[in-house]
């Protein structure tokens, strides 16, 4: 224990701690771009300069580790004229040309100079010019002349991912940040040196001019990519549709949660969001399934008059042909809100016993050691939790496919899943033995022109929900944007079916 | 530094509350505008000076142009207050007026915008829609791809020209006469834009 005085007041922190972690959780921001929670402290930035009592010079304070005792100045005179010369120093390459820059409006740079530069240069030398936009991988764009040389990246590439793509060349006046002579920034964790850079050096190619960052709004959620669950960041931009080439999520950014996913995100999850609203279902459409090749015709329908048919039609086949001959095809895309009223409607009403959910083999990807996990559907263990793979099993797409061959089967419900991409040709003459096939899904994907029933469901982003990652956590998630079209959650679609099948059956609601 | 001021409101007092007296005093006025006026132009009938006001022109002020210096305000008084008879006479602008915003080129006719969407942030009414991309020239970082000004929107507050960083966009070209036949030709892309300069 050792009670220090920062800025006046008393304040008692454990013995050894960063002085720059201490002042945070005091609420007192050190100024700083070298220093990173998870990178370590280098010192090489000179911003977090502070005054030590006693003290000859000015100390670092994302080195200093507090000792019982201390007393600490942010404020004086003294510090804020360090933090200035330090700053001044920093730019005395650097462009200046925020106007163009990505990182402006959330840039360590702007910031700083905002509340503690406000000087004049004293520097009368042209500035040095390096590359300016140098793709240096498939998602990152490196300009030379913005650097501070605060080696984040190169620690985050070296320590982190163990790549080590980019180094810091030359010294002095001669100093870049570059490649490594024949290295591409191409590893599954390359986005989050974008997030690190403390100014526009590193900019991330795909965000590229899309939107200026004081546009976006946040909001936070879980990533779906994979059964990891790291926290993200939702930034959207829909209140000007030009921008963004119209899409509504402009970027993932990875949300600090050190239970899960610390500082960082896969690049896989970042740039999930593009697809999310393409290929999208907006209208619940009774269709009649089309001969190969050429897309469905479909009738418009309410989801009143939807639920009734389904209901309907369902309860029909069930009662002349058995309930064991429907299937229900779904994913760990579910939430939890989701599996329950999956449950409630596939197994406590319909008594189906024919369930489709393991991942394989669509939905399985690349793991590490780092963040990856080989599932690639968010919320397996939610499922699990309601007995979905361990009470009920998941029958394999062969084993279903061969079921619709011999006739055991006359229905498929599809929740999320895309039957044509794993069966293939075939799927188009597997489903069409079918008396009833419904998708219901966010993307039409290549089964939705196959199906009678296509039902719009709502992404991710559009409802507030939880997912239970592989370890057992539970996350929730907020809702980030307005469904598209008719979509509801799946949860509220399967509420739908069921209260019009026990409407039907004359069963109280 | 602002202060505040407290203005005592005049009493209201019975001559005011039946109107007749202020309904006189303000004919007064009228009258006493009418009648300088009269003399004015009479006199200038007489006296050779110009009567009345001469078209805008004669004052180098034009509807398209650049307008020059309008007559200092004794100048105007000394002639005798008349309406400009717009549209058939054009209208008179002061030189700092803020018209029809025009895009500035670089020396070799490229747009000089940047595409830092400064402008489109400051801008009050939402009236100016842009878009980036790289530059092809690589010396250049980024460059609008599209530029449009919706005048229909356009509130002429001159936020945008404040807020350039580059000088891009002024709005000197005199032209305030916009009217279209559809909203949609209200929106002036970045072509029309640079046409002016």
């Amino acid at each position: 224990m050792a009670r220090i005085t920062l800025n006046g007041r008393p304040i008692e922190t454990a013995d050894g701690a960063l002085m720059i972690d201490v002042a945070k959780e005091a609420g007192i921001h050190i100024p700083h771009y070298c220093y990173h929670p998870a990178l370590g402290n280098p010192g090489n930035c000179r911003m977090c300069l502070v005054e030590v009592q006693g003290a000859p010079k000015l100390q670092p304070a994302c080195r200093l580790k507090a000792v019982d005792g201390m007393v600490v100045r942010t404020d004086s005179p003294a510090v804020q004229a360090a933090q200035a010369g330090a700053l001044e120093l920093h730019l005395v390459n650097h462009p200046l040309d925020c106007p163009v820059c990505d990182q402006s409006g959330e840039c360590g740079l702007q910031d700083y100079y905002m509340t503690i530069g406000r000087y004049k240069s004293g520097v009368a030398e042209d500035k040095r010019h390096m590359a300016k936009r140098k793709p240096i991988g498939p998602h990152v764009m490196l300009d030379q002349e913005r650097c501070l040389w605060c080696t984040r990246c190169t620690r985050f590439l070296a320590n982190v991912v163990k790549t080590a793509e980019l180094g810091i060349f030359g010294r002095g006046h001669g100093q870049v940040v570059d490649l490594a002579p024949g290295k591409v920034l191409d590893n599954p964790y390359s986005g989050n040196v974008v997030d690190i850079c403390p100014v526009g050096a590193l900019t991330d190619r795909d965000f590229r001019y899309k939107v200026r960052a004081w546009y976006l709004e946040s909001v936070d959620s879980v990533c779906p990519g994979c059964s990891r669950g790291c926290g993200v960041q939702v930034h959207t931009s829909t209140k000007r549709p030009w921008h963004n080439e119209g899409r509504r999520v402009a970027r993932l950014k990875p949300r600090y949660n050190p239970e899960v996913n610390g500082h960082w995100i896969c690049d896989e999850g970042r740039y999930s969001y593009k697809t999310l609203d393409q290929d999208r279902l907006g209208k619940v459409l009774r269709l009649r399934p089309a001969p190969a090749g050429l897309s469905a015709v479909g009738t418009e329908l309410s989801w009143d008059a939807a639920w009734k048919e389904i209901a309907g039609r369902a309860g029909e086949l069930m009662a002349d042909k058995g309930a064991g001959g429907l299937a229900v095809i779904a994913s760990g895309a579910l939430s939890n809100e989701d599996w329950r009223s999956f449950k409630k409607l596939f197994v406590d009403s319909w008594k189906v016993v024919q369930f489709l959910f393991a991942p394989e083999p669509d939905q399985v990807g690349p793991e590490d050691s780092l963040l990856r996990r080989k599932e690639k559907v968010p919320n397996l263990k939610g499922g699990e939790a309601l007995g979905f793979g361990t009470e009920f099993r998941s029958m394999s797409w062969d084993a279903l496919a061969r079921s619709i061959e011999a006739g055991r089967i006359w229905g498929l419900y599809v929740v999320d899943r895309d039957v044509a991409g794993v069966w293939g040709p075939a799927a188009a003459g597997l489903l069409g033995r079918l008396d009833f096939v419904v998708f219901q899904g966010p993307f039409k994907g290549g089964t939705g022109d196959l199906a009678h029933y296509r039902l719009p469901s709502t992404a991710y982003v559009e409802e507030e929900g939880s997912f239970t990652n592989f370890e057992g956590r539970l996350q929730r998630y907020a809702k980030a944007l307005a469904p598209l079209g008719a979509a509801l959650p799946d949860w509220e679609i399967f509420e739908g079916i069921l209260a019009r099948h026990r409407a039907g059956k004359g069963e109280a609601l | 530094m602002i202060t505040v001021r407290t203005v005592e409101r005049p009493p209201r007092d019975l001559a005011v509350q039946v109107f007749l007296l202020e309904v006189v005093k303000g004919l007064g006025v009228t009258y006493r505008h009418f009648f300088v006026n009269l003399w004015r132009h009479l006199l200038g009938l007489a006296g050779g000076r110009p009567a009345g006001s001469p078209p805008a022109a004669a004052w180098g002020g034009s509807p398209r142009g650049r307008a020059s210096r309008p007559p200092s305000g004794r100048a105007l008084a000394a002639r005798g207050a008349v309406t400009v008879q717009y549209p058939e006479e054009p209208a008179v602008l002061g030189r700092r007026a803020r018209t029809r915003h025009r895009l500035l080129k670089r020396p070799d006719g490229a747009p000089r915008c940047t595409s830092c969407l400064l402008c489109e942030t400051v801008c009050p009414a939402r009236c100016i829609r842009i878009t980036a991309e790289d530059s092809p020239d690589p010396g250049i970082e980024k460059r609008a791809r599209t530029f449009e000004i919706d005048m229909g929107l356009c509130v002429f507050c001159g936020h945008c020209v404040e807020a350039c960083p580059v000088d891009a966009i002024r709005m000197d070209t005199g032209d305030m006469e916009l009217p279209a036949l559809h909203r949609r030709e209200m929106i002036w892309d970045m072509k029309a834009l640079m046409e002016d300069s």
